[in-house]
């Protein structure tokens, strides 16, 4: 069966009724025909070759393709019918994408997005320029969402104990089970979410509860929704632009969280140096494992954990706040606080202390009281209500319920989002409570772990398929608008929750269109220039235009439901625990699992370690020296009673006794991708140490797990990839930079006259300053270039194909590196381009606006560009990575770029697609490109705006005025090549009182 | 002098052909190896080995072209590890056939005969072996096979000639049709000689046609002389380019490790030194299954283990070379490859096993004692063929894996497909080298004749080939 005899069956039968065309291809995925085309995972060829007959077909086929080889170039394409529209729809241009303001979610907090749309398809995402939690960019789970709704794995069908059951036949048992509950005032009912800022959610919730007042709302979520040693009453926002000074503890502000995407622009934009005398920020950062927040720290000392509210108390106390500072914790400490207390000290208003949300609320206490003590708050910091309905703990949360499961009170537990069954306590037997639950119903975009436990599974609708309403993380609530009509017939937790209100059917539009229609009764909002809306209307029109309300942010007056508790108290922070201590941490690209199924996320390296489609334990190099520890072995942990298995990744940076392990992985029902890869540390983690927890033991099992990492070497070498400063040098003579090169390049000796460009001469320069390596470029240059997946196998063989890799380096002692490094590595773009030149077939050219064009028909796939390539950024296609086959996939694909077939090499093409729409818009309108009119996917992306792309012909563009700063410098400039693609130097700006070495070539210009 | 040994040979101790041989004995002795009933059990034995690993080429490129390159351990940073190890490795070893034909031919080095003809098909099959891997290791054959030749097309696209591997294409193909051409008109005469011997008419019409007539008339002979010397004129300059171009592919490129002006010389004498103890490792053999002892003697084996020294030296100048100037650059780049090839890299055994086999072992060969045991004799020309091979190894895999920037260096395994690519061409190698001797004349009967006593009393001045 082939997916053409799919479609025709697909074709035949169906009604206009979206209903009937999913239910038949239910049935068809039933068949015995769809079930083994479904288990062979090669559907071309693999099984056959243990099946005699299969074999001959096998061998045949391979004769027949040396044979026929030659043939394969003059295959006809299909005769299609290309058929215009008799009525336009209004906006649609064919080619020409539309974009849409939405919003995802991350731990129930809004993350602001554009969806481009082409012919009704969303193709890509960004990040929404209006809305303060965005401004433009966006993290990497925005760039891989749109994986997911295409996702072939995800849920279709609405199930009872695995039976295909229809909508209403699922509101006719709910209502059933509602009738009994409402007689008992709901005293059986359960409802599980993850943590909820939606308000409308919020109100259809409330209205539930009010009505069935012993009903109960539970909340859990591993990774945003969890907190060790009680929640902060009040949540901060921080205001990093005017920050002179900041103190990290543990916060891994730009990594982590919805507002991750806003801090990193914010830092950032204090770390780009126009000219030499512009006063860069200082970050101090204290961590027990390395983040990219610590990867640009001016100073980082490595606690454990456990030790950071110690580390927060004695600070505290160095700055003026009453708090009882413990004992040592170390020379580097010792040595770091005095200089890190007076820096703060004499940045009063201008600095700030942040918390990590992995920090119990003690550690929150000391950095506000820290901040109040200082006169932050109001100019750095500002402390508002937390953004979530109810600020619920939730372990403590889960606890309740699955105590109130265990004891038999539960009847109906409606299950909404969340996986519990695999992201629950270790300590919390949530499978075994949810045995004793008479209805179990799941709400949830996979049929994972939970869904199969469960007697009713409702496929939940992707966010782009739904309508919603979102606080951003200062509380700026952003609408949610579908870009497609649910792919899989998939509901929304608030068509749900409605449906339990005793209103089915009313569609998720209807209803929060409605709960803003009488929120604007009821409140004065105001746009973003502050001015009130004319109408209803014209607020509703405005708002789905723009994608938020700005006058709902909690920084503006009046917006805030509830006032800012007060501060919570400070306590004497407890002896830490001898022995290991194990840091819990979300997986950076997968979380807790819930992206498991999406291969973008598992490809895309992991920030400093460069992993792909595994979780690892960090440890640093003297612990494992201590225990005779390398990479790739399996360990096992022990704490408590409780072990796992997870492999070591040696991590410089990591502080001596933590094993940093990281969770997400070992799922056995999230998809074909992500089913049974890596291993599950859930097992250790319990309800009262959900982040942290000391007294743990390793014993080295003797096993190795292959880990592929797209990174084999992390030092520089002498070589300065990437050149650092520090700001007093560079301040002193700012020629600095360009002498770290190892010869004085001389001007070019080409034989060949040099090319002339009369219009556009395109280049782009990447700050490392602001560069944290987060790797979001990658992901946007994955999903806006048609990047296929190739693997984890292929990974470690190295041949993953990004255009764009983020190279990190570590400096100094790896034991205690005093730098890291990253570096973006898209193709250099080079003048004296030396792919060029030994290409046989001329497949790889140089284009009058000074592109390095690949012609992927051209090529046959010599690799010679490639190896003659000093950047090695080009990438081939060993074997057929693209997905022709997948059918869901189809409708993801950028039609603007050309999938890449095998045999292929490609490369980074600077977004040429772009640059030939806005050439297309500028011949229109009979005009030059416009500075900024071309944004490269990788730029539009990053949050920390350090990639910039443009004319290098316009003198007053901005990549122009970057390449003529002094901190500009070419990579490998001592060969020739004359990249187009120029780096700004990293300027460091330790405190003078408290030096750092530096690498051997920043302070002597070596030969 | 006497008038049974080679008339130049300084010594005159060994003779080129054994004593007591006629031109009736000599003919019927080469030509009976082809038409004789009793072939001999060893060459079933080489021919089913050939064929086997023949047949595991077929599969390997069968399924390469199904699945794709990346069914080899190739990867980025190394674009090219094994296909072009082994190109470079074959086209080696072919340069031995034409040097000994057309250069051995021009300085009148008569103990060049009984080898010349067997050391030419070695070239023509080597040459085949080699030429399978430029175009099966690019990412799609079916167009590398023609686009990389500049035809005349409606695109009015041609090949980029500013790249080195279109100079190879022009080298290669050159060399392999003057090979073949230069086998095919030494063969002539032979043919004729099969085509008079031979006694089922299917063979005589056979060798018929490919002795194109051939009469033995002076006439013939005055035009054959000509074509054959015109041919070993114009292979002589191909003996030097081949290996010239193949090099380039390397130093015109801006890798340290290929990056070296070195390489031309370097590689020639590479490949001379490897096609001799190919030749080496093909004769011995050969020499004792067809009992030619007579026509291949001691005098041919240590002259060829002589010239297999000199190459080897001038191969080992060549390292010491590339580490001095690598040294004496003080360019960073060039001394880390260096450092990384022969210290501290991954890849270091290997080096240290190229000057095993290329340097240490072939010294045993400043004995006159070793040069003419037999069994040291193959020994140490299978230590040479695995040290060329290393050779290539260090020189392509060893440079690409670790390059500029230290956050793209990358480690490079074979897989067993690339194994297996390469027995195979070893296998396709065997099938056609024992096709070869069992069809055709591995050693020039009529030049073999010319030197005999009755041969050579009047014009021993001429020497040469008549």
């Amino acid at each position: 069966m082939t997916f053409a005899d799919i479609r025709s069956r697909l074709a035949s039968p169906t009604t206009p009724d979206g209903r009937a065309y999913w239910r038949s291809l239910d049935e068809l995925a039933n068949t015995p025909e769809f079930q083994d085309y479904v288990a062979r995972e090669f559907p071309s060829q693999a099984s056959e070759f243990n099946d005699p007959a299969g074999r001959r077909q096998f061998l045949k086929l391979m004769g027949a393709s040396l044979a026929l080889a030659g043939v394969s170039a003059c295959t006809r394409q299909p005769d299609e019918a290309i058929v215009p529209y008799v009525r336009q729809p209004e906006e649609v241009i064919p080619g020409r994408p539309l974009f849409y303001a939405t919003a995802m979610s991350e731990g129930g907090v809004g993350m602001a997005l554009l969806a481009e749309n082409h012919l009704g398809r969303p193709t890509k995402l960004e990040g929404n320029p209006e809305h303060p939690a965005s401004l433009g960019a966006t993290d990497i789970f925005g760039q891989a969402a749109v994986l997911s709704l295409y996702d072939p794995d995800r849920s279709r069908t609405l199930r009872y104990r695995g039976d295909t059951r229809t909508w209403t036949g699922f509101v006719t048992a709910l209502q059933g089970a509602l009738m009994t509950q409402s007689a008992l005032e709901g005293a059986g009912l359960r409802i599980l979410t993850e943590p909820i800022t939606s308000p409308s959610l919020a109100a259809q919730m409330q209205m539930l509860l009010a009505s069935l007042p012993q009903a109960k709302w539970h909340q859990w979520d591993a990774v945003y929704g969890t907190v060790q040693g009680g929640a902060p009453s009040a949540t901060p926002l921080y205001n990093f632009k005017d920050a002179d000074i900041v103190v990290a503890l543990d916060a891994d502000f730009m990594g982590f969280g919805a507002s991750a995407v806003r801090y990193t622009k914010d830092f950032s934009s204090r770390r780009k140096i126009g000219t030499p005398t512009d006063q860069l920020n200082r970050l101090y950062v204290v961590e027990p494992i390395p983040t990219i927040t610590g990867s640009k720290a001016d100073h980082k000392v490595a606690l454990k954990a456990a030790d950071i509210h110690a580390a927060a108390a004695a600070l505290a106390a160095a700055v003026g706040v009453p708090a009882t500072a413990g004992a040592s914790l170390g020379d580097k400490w010792q040595k770091t606080l005095p200089v890190m207390a007076a820096d703060l000290l004499a940045h009063r208003g201008r600095s700030i202390v942040v918390a990590g949300p992995h920090q119990p609320a003690a550690v929150h206490a000391l950095a506000r009281a820290m901040n109040e003590a200082l006169g932050n708050v109001g100019t750095t910091v500002t402390y508002t209500a937390p953004v979530t309905v109810t600020p619920a703990d939730g372990v403590a949360s889960l606890s309740a319920l699955v105590a109130d499961m265990q004891a038999g009170k539960v009847d109906v537990l409606v299950i909404l989002g969340a996986n519990p069954v695999f992201t629950a306590p270790a300590d919390l037997d949530f499978t075994g409570a949810l045995a004793k639950v008479a209805t179990r119903i799941h709400l949830g975009l996979y049929y994972d772990e939970t869904a199969e436990l469960c007697d009713w599974h409702v496929p939940e609708a992707h966010f782009l398929e739904s309508w919603g309403d979102l606080r951003s993380f200062d509380g700026t609530v952003t609408i949610q608008q579908p870009l497609i009509a649910p792919l899989y017939d998939g509901r929304q937790a608030i068509e749900l929750l409605s449906t339990m209100n005793g209103a089915p059917g009313r569609s998720p539009a209807e209803l929060i269109k409605e709960h803003w229609m009488q929120a604007f009764a009821t409140r004065a909002f105001a746009n973003a220039a502050g001015q009130p809306y004319a109408s209803v209307d014209a607020f509703w029109r405005a708002t789905l235009h723009e994608g938020f309300i700005a006058s709902t942010s909690y920084l503006r007056a009046g917006a805030m439901a509830t006032g800012v508790a007060a501060n919570d108290a400070i306590t004497a922070p407890a002896a830490s625990v001898a022995g290991l201590e194990v840091v819990f941490r979300p997986d950076p690209h997968v979380l807790d699992g819930r992206h498991a199924n999406n291969g973008w996320l598992q490809e895309v390296p992991k920030p400093l370690s460069k992993l792909t489609w595994d979780n690892a334990a960090y440890v640093s190099y003297a612990t494992a020296e201590e225990y005779h520890l390398k990479n790739e072995d399996v360990i096992e942990i022990t704490i408590n009673g409780r072990t796992a298995k997870m492999p070591v990744w040696v991590m410089p940076g990591t502080a001596d006794g933590v094993i940093g392990v990281f969770f997400g992985y070992g799922r056995v029902k999230a998809g074909r991708i992500g089913s049974n890869i890596g291993h599950n540390p859930f097992t250790l983690r319990t309800g009262a140490a959900p982040w942290f927890q000391g007294g743990a033991t390793i014993v080295r099992t003797g096993e190795m797990h292959i880990l592929a990492s797209t990174q084999t070497h992390f030092a520089m070498e002498g070589r300065n990839p990437v050149r650092v400063v520090d700001s007093a040098d560079y301040q002193a003579d700012p020629s600095i930079v360009a002498h770290m090169s190892h010869f004085e390049v001389p001007p070019s000796l080409s034989l060949y006259p040099a090319f002339e460009y009369k219009g556009n001469k395109w280049g782009m320069a990447i700050d490392l300053n602001a560069c944290n390596g987060c790797g979001v470029c990658i992901a946007a240059c994955v999903s806006e270039n048609n990047i296929p997946v190739v693997g984890k196998e292929q990974v470690k063989r190295s041949r993953e194909m990004h255009w764009i890799r983020v190279d990190t380096y570590f400096e100094g002692d790896p034991a205690e590196p005093s730098g890291t490094y990253h570096q973006p590595l898209p193709c250099q773009q080079c003048e004296n381009a030396p792919c060029e030149v030994v290409c046989p077939v001329a497949a790889t050219v140089h284009s009058d606006e000074g592109l390095n064009d690949m012609v992927y028909n051209r090529c046959v796939g010599t690799r010679y560009c490639s190896n003659n390539c000093p950047y090695k950024v080009r990438r081939f296609n060993f074997m057929l990575y693209a997905d022709f086959t997948t059918p869901e996939l189809k409708a993801q694909r950028n039609p603007d770029v050309t999938i890449r077939s095998r045999g292929v090499m490609e490369k980074c093409t600077y977004c040429v697609q772009r640059i030939n729409h806005a050439r297309v818009d500028a011949k229109t309108g009979d005009r030059p490109i416009a500075d900024g009119e071309v944004v490269t996917a990788c730029q539009q992306a990053c949050p920390a705006e350090a990639i910039v792309f443009g004319d290098l012909n316009n003198p007053e563009s901005k990549v122009s005025q970057l390449a003529a700063q002094q901190r500009n410098y070419s990579l490998l400039d001592d060969l020739g090549t004359r990249p187009r693609t120029t780096y700004l130097a990293v300027v460091r700006n330790p405190n003078p009182a408290l030096p750092t070495e530096l690498p051997g070539g920043a302070k002597t210009s070596s030969h | 002098m006497d008038g049974t040994s080679n008339p130049q040979d300084p010594l005159g101790t060994v003779p080129v052909l054994a004593p007591g041989h006629s031109y009736r004995s000599m003919t019927d002795k080469l030509v009976g190896i082809v038409f004789s009933k009793n072939t001999p059990t060893a060459w079933f034995v080489f021919m089913a080995v050939g064929f086997t690993l023949l047949t595991v080429l077929t599969v390997s490129l069968c399924y390469l072209v199904l699945k794709g390159v990346g069914i080899w351990g190739n990867n980025v940073p190394v674009g090219w590890a094994f296909d072009i190890i082994n190109f470079v490795w074959w086209i080696g070893i072919g340069h031995a056939g034409t040097l000994i034909s057309a250069i051995l031919l021009l300085f009148k080095q008569d103990w060049r005969t009984s080898i010349n003809r067997f050391a030419e098909a070695m070239t023509l099959f080597a040459v085949a072996c080699a030429a399978i891997f430029p175009i099966f290791h690019t990412g799609r054959p079916w167009l590398a096979a023609y686009w990389l030749f500049p035809y005349p097309n409606v695109m009015g696209l041609w090949p980029n000639f500013k790249s080195p591997l279109i100079w190879d294409v022009f080298a290669v193909s050159t060399y392999a049709t003057v090979s073949a051409l230069f086998w095919y008109v030494g063969l002539i005469p032979d043919l004729a000689t099969f085509r008079d011997k031979a006694e089922k008419p299917w063979q005589k019409r056979i060798y018929g046609i490919l002795a194109m007539g051939w009469r033995g008339s002076a006439r013939h002979w005055f035009r054959y002389e000509t074509a054959y010397l015109i041919l070993a004129g114009l292979s002589t300059p191909l003996v030097l380019s081949v290996h010239t171009v193949v090099s380039f592919d390397f130093a015109v490129s801006n890798l340290p490790g290929w990056h070296a002006t070195i390489f031309p010389p370097y590689f020639v004498a590479g490949a001379i030194y490897a096609g001799f103890a190919m030749v080496l490792t093909l004769a011995i053999p050969l020499r004792a299954i067809y009992k030619l002892h007579d026509f291949i003697t001691m005098r041919h084996l240590e002259n060829m283990a002589k010239v297999t020294l000199v190459t080897g030296l001038i191969v080992c100048y060549g390292y010491a070379c590339e580490v001095f100037f690598g040294w004496y650059s003080g360019n960073q780049y060039e001394r880390f490859m260096l450092q990384n090839r022969i210290i501290s890299g991954p890849y270091a055994w290997s080096y240290w096993m190229l000057l095993l086999c290329n340097f240490l072992v072939p010294q045993l060969l400043w004995v006159k004692k070793y040069r003419r045991n037999i069994a040291i004799l193959f020994t140490v020309s299978m230590f040479v063929n695995v040290g060329m091979w290393l050779e290539r190894f260090v020189i392509i895999v060893t440079s690409l894996h670790r390059d500029f920037l230290p956050g793209s260096w990358d480690m490079y395994y074979p897989t067993r497909w690339d194994f297996m690519t390469f027995f195979g061409t070893i296998g396709l190698f065997l099938t056609l080298m024992f096709l070869f001797v069992r069809v055709l004349p591995m050693i020039s009967i009529f030049e073999m004749r010319t030197l005999l006593p009755e041969a050579s009393p009047k014009h021993k001045s001429e020497g040469g080939a008549h």
